[in-house]
C-alpha cells in the first residue's frame, strides 16, 4: 500500500481498521473504514478515540466521499486524517484535498504514478468557491487562493 | 479593450484558469491514447469539457453562460463551424452551441481558440452542475424586477470545478430569472430561482427543487420562497449536499433529484436542507454584497439613447409595410427603455433545421449585433437569438439586413417556432428522426399569415423518451416510438413551461411517421373552428377538454 499526502499532514499507518459496524466492539481501534453509503454521524461517539476515517470509492464517479469528508471536517470538526482509497483519479486530487482528505492509497495502476497526483493537485492557481481549507481572495468576487 | 454589454469580463486570473482546464485535458486525452486511463475512466472527464460521442461523430458542446455571447465570441463559433464542422453550428434548449462533426485530435485546439475569447465548455455535459441558464431578455424586459445575469455569473463561477459536486448522482441543471413571466422553465429544472427585489434592496430568492423532464417528468416543487442573497450559496450547498449523499446512484433513470424529492416528499427535504444549514458555517458561504458588486462592475451597461421620435417612426414604418409589421408583432418583446425594443431573430426558416445556423449566418448576425445591439447576442431555450437593445428608429434596417441571410422568418411563439431534439440523425438513443418532422410541419405552415392567425402555438419533438426536445413541456408534444422497427410518434397536449407549468397529456394511440402531420393540422383546424374570440391554443383545450381534438387528431386514421 503506497499512500500519497494531499497536504501538509504525515500519513499514518493504522494496523487495526474497522467497519462502523465493529467500533463498539473495538476499545483499542484507531482507524475506521467508511462506505460511501454510511452516515458520518455514527462516527460521532468515537471521534475523540479515532485517529483516522478512511472513506472508500467504490468507483470514481461516486461522490459521496467527498460529501462525507466535509461533514466530517465541517459538521464533526474532526481534527484526525481522512483518507480516500479505492477507485480513485488523479484527476480528483485537488477536489480530495479541498474537501479535507489528507491522504491516498494511490491506485495500483498506471492512475497511482505519484506524478501525476502532485502535478493535478496544482493545476489550477485559483478557485472559485470557498472550501475547508484556509484560503484568501483573489478577487474580483469568489475567487480565492490558499492562504499558506 | 472595453468591457462586453451583457456578460461577465474576463481577466488575467480567469484566462489563466482556461489555461490550466485546457493543458489538463490535453494530458487526459494523452493518458487515454497510451492506455493509463480507462475509456470508462475517460468519459466522464471528456464529458465534463463537453466532449460526447455521437452516432457518427465526436459532438463537442460549447457553454455560453446565461445564453449572452459579445460579437468576438459569436464570430470566433463561426470560425470553428467553419473550420472543425460542416460549416454550421446548433443552437440548443440549454443556450449552448454544438458542433456535430468534431475530431478527438482536434478539441484541445478548438478549447485554445475558444479560450481566446473566453468561451469553454466547462461541465455542459457530466454529473455536475451544468451551464446556468438565464431570461433571455435579462436586463432589456419591460417586465423584469431583477437582472438575474449577474447573479447567474455567481452561480456559474460557484459551480465551476465545485470540489464536492462533481461527481453527482447525475446532471444538475440550475436555471435563474428575475421575472413575474418564466422564459426560463424554471419548474422544469433540478434548480429553478426566480429573483425580486428584497426590503433592503438586495434581491431575493424563490427556489424551486425538483423539476425536470425526462423519462420522469416533474414540476419543480417549491422549497423556499424567500432565500436572502447572503444566503444563497449556502442554501444551494446544503441542496446540493443532501442530494449528493442521498440521491440514487444503482439506476441512472432514478438519479435525479427530482426522484430524491419525489420519495421523500419536499417536506423532508426542506428539514433535511435545514438540517445542513444549522450545521454550516455560514460566515464561510455568505455572499458578501461586496462580492456582487464586484462581480456586477465586470458587466458593461448599454447606454441607451434613442431619439424622441424613435418610436413613431417605428409606428409610421409598420403602417407602411404589412410584412415588416408581421415580424414585428411575432417577433419583438417590450424594452424597458421606451425608445429601445427587443427583437427575437428566428432559427426555425420554414422547412429548416431548427437551431441551426450556418458560419455565414453567424458572422452575419456577429455583424448585425455590433450595428444595432451594442455586440450583444442572446442564445434562447427555444433555440432562437435575441438582439436585447435595439433602437425603435432602427429595427427596419435590422430586420432588411436579416432577411438578406434569410433569418427574416416571422413566427417566433408561433407554429413554426418548433423544438427539436437532433434525434435519429445524430443520436444513438433515439427511437425515431426528430428533424424531418419538424421541418415537414415547418413547411406545412410556413404561411406566416396562417400561424399569425392561429397565434400562440409550441410544438416540442422528443425522438425518444429522454424527451430533450422538451415534449412534455409543448403545446403540442410528440415523442419518437419505435414499432417493430417503425417510426411512430405519440402526440399530447396541454404541457406548458411558461407560468402555470404544466406537463402535457397523452391524446391517444402513437401514429405513423407519415400520418402524423396531418393529424397534427387537424388539431389545429379543430381549434381554429372551435376557438372563441381571443382565445389561444391551450385557452380553447382547457376550455373545451381534450375529446374534440382527441377525435379530430384520430379521424381519418
Ligand atoms: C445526440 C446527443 C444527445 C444525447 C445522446 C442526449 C441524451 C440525453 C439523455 C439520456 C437525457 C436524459 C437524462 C435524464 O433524464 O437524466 C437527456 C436530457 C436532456 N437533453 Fe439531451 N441528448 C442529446 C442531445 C441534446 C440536445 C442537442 C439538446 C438541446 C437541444 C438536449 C437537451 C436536453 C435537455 C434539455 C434534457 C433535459 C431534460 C431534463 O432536464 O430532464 N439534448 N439527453
Ligand atoms: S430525446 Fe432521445 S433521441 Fe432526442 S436527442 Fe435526446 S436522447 Fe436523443
Amino acid at each position: 500500500m503506497k499512500l500519497f499526502e494531499l497536504g501538509e499532514r504525515t500519513a499514518q499507518v493504522h494496523d487495526v481498521l474497522v467497519t462502523v459496524a465493529e467500533l463498539a466492539e473495538r476499545d483499542d481501534a484507531r482507524a475506521v473504514l467508511l462506505e460511501s453509503a454510511d452516515d458520518p454521524t455514527l462516527l460521532k461517539p468515537y471521534l475523540n478515540r479515532l485517529e483516522l476515517v478512511v472513506l472508500r470509492f467504490p468507483i470514481f464517479r461516486d461522490g459521496r466521499g467527498f460529501t462525507q469528508a466535509r461533514e466530517l471536517q465541517e459538521y464533526l470538526r474532526f481534527s484526525g486524517e481522512i483518507r480516500a482509497e479505492g477507485h480513485i483519479l488523479p484527476d480528483q486530487a485537488a477536489f480530495l484535498r479541498r474537501c479535507g482528505v489528507d491522504s491516498v492509497v494511490l491506485p495500483k495502476d498506471g492512475n497511482g504514478d505519484p506524478a501525476l497526483w502532485e502535478k493535478q493537485l496544482r493545476q489550477f492557481p485559483v478557485a472559485y468557491q470557498r472550501s475547508v481549507l484556509p484560503e484568501r481572495s483573489v478577487g474580483p468576487g469568489l475567487r480565492v487562493e490558499e492562504a499558506s | 479593450m472595453s468591457a462586453p454589454v451583457g456578460h461577465y469580463q474576463y481577466d488575467r486570473i480567469d484566462r489563466d484558469f482556461l489555461q490550466a482546464r485546457i493543458a489538463e485535458f490535453e494530458r487526459q486525452v494523452n493518458r487515454r491514447l497510451d492506455g493509463t486511463l480507462s475509456e470508462d475512466e475517460f468519459k466522464p472527464l471528456r464529458l465534463m469539457n463537453g466532449l460526447y460521442l455521437q452516432l457518427h461523430a465526436y459532438m463537442l458542446r460549447v457553454a455560453i453562460p446565461y445564453g449572452i455571447l459579445d460579437s468576438r465570441q459569436l464570430r470566433k463559433l463561426g470560425e470553428i463551424a467553419r473550420r472543425y464542422d460542416r460549416d454550421y453550428g446548433h443552437f440548443t434548449t440549454r443556450q449552448n452551441i454544438q458542433f456535430n462533426w468534431i475530431r478527438l485530435e482536434d478539441t484541445p485546439a478548438i478549447l485554445r481558440e475558444l479560450a481566446e475569447v473566453d468561451m469553454h465548455a466547462i461541465q455542459t455535459s457530466g454529473n455536475c452542475i451544468r451551464n446556468v441558464t438565464a431570461d433571455e431578455y435579462a436586463g432589456a424586459a419591460a417586465d423584469e424586477l431583477v437582472d438575474p445575469r449577474v447573479h447567474a455569473e455567481i452561480l456559474r463561477q460557484w459551480s465551476t470545478l465545485h470540489p464536492e459536486f462533481t461527481f453527482l448522482p447525475r446532471k444538475f441543471k440550475i436555471a435563474i430569472s428575475g421575472s413575474p413571466n418564466d422564459r426560463v422553465a424554471a419548474r422544469f429544472h433540478d434548480i429553478g430561482i426566480l429573483a425580486r427585489p428584497g426590503e433592503d434592496g438586495a434581491p431575493v430568492f424563490r427556489i424551486f427543487v425538483g423539476g425536470g423532464l425526462g423519462r420522469t417528468p416533474v414540476i419543480g416543487q417549491e422549497l423556499f420562497d424567500s432565500v436572502r442573497e447572503e444566503h444563497l450559496l449556502a442554501t444551494l450547498e446544503a441542496i446540493l449536499r443532501v442530494y449528493n449523499a442521498h440521491g440514487r446512484r444503482d439506476n441512472i433513470y432514478k438519479a435525479r433529484i427530482k426522484i430524491l424529492v419525489q420519495a421523500i416528499g419536499v417536506e423532508a427535504y426542506r428539514e433535511a436542507v435545514e438540517a445542513e444549514l444549522s450545521q454550516m458555517d455560514l460566515e464561510r458561504y455568505r455572499l458578501t454584497p461586496e462580492a456582487v458588486a464586484a462581480i456586477r462592475s465586470r458587466f458593461a451597461v448599454p447606454q441607451l439613447e434613442a431619439p424622441a421620435d424613435a418610436d413613431a417612426v417605428l409606428a409610421q414604418q409598420r403602417r407602411d409595410d404589412p410584412l415588416f409589421d408581421r415580424w414585428v408583432r411575432s417577433n419583438t418583446h417590450v424594452h424597458r427603455d421606451p425608445g429601445h425594443i427587443i427583437a427575437t431573430i428566428s432559427l426555425k426558416p420554414a422547412g429548416g433545421i431548427p437551431g441551426d445556423a450556418t458560419s455565414a449566418q453567424i458572422a452575419r448576425l456577429a455583424d448585425l449585433a455590433d450595428a444595432y445591439s451594442f455586440g450583444e447576442i442572446r442564445i434562447t431555450h427555444l433555440q432562437n437569438v435575441v438582439l436585447g437593445h435595439v433602437r425603435k428608429d432602427r429595427l427596419r434596417d435590422l430586420w432588411l439586413g436579416l432577411a438578406e441571410v434569410g433569418l427574416a422568418e416571422a413566427n417566433i411563439g408561433l407554429i413554426g417556432d418548433i423544438v427539436a431534439c437532433p434525434g435519429l440523425d445524430y443520436c444513438a438513443l433515439a427511437n425515431a428522426r426528430s428533424i424531418p418532422i419538424a421541418q415537414k410541419l415547418g413547411a406545412r405552415f410556413a404561411d406566416t399569415a396562417l400561424q399569425a392567425e392561429i397565434g400562440a402555438l409550441r410544438i416540442n419533438i422528443s425522438g425518444c423518451i429522454n424527451a430533450c426536445g422538451h415534449h412534455h413541456a409543448g403545446h403540442i408534444g410528440l415523442l419518437g416510438v419505435d414499432k417493430r422497427g417503425e417510426e411512430f410518434f405519440q402526440l399530447t397536449v396541454g404541457g406548458r413551461a411558461e407560468n402555470g407549468a404544466a406537463i402535457g397529456t397523452i391524446l391517444g394511440a402513437a401514429l405513423p411517421e407519415d400520418e402524423t402531420v396531418d393529424a397534427i393540422a387537424r388539431l389545429v383546424d379543430c381549434y381554429l373552428g372551435r376557438r372563441e374570440s381571443g382565445e389561444t391554443f391551450l385557452d380553447t383545450l382547457t376550455r373545451l377538454g381534450h375529446e374534440p381534438f382527441r377525435e379530430a387528431a384520430y379521424e381519418a386514421v
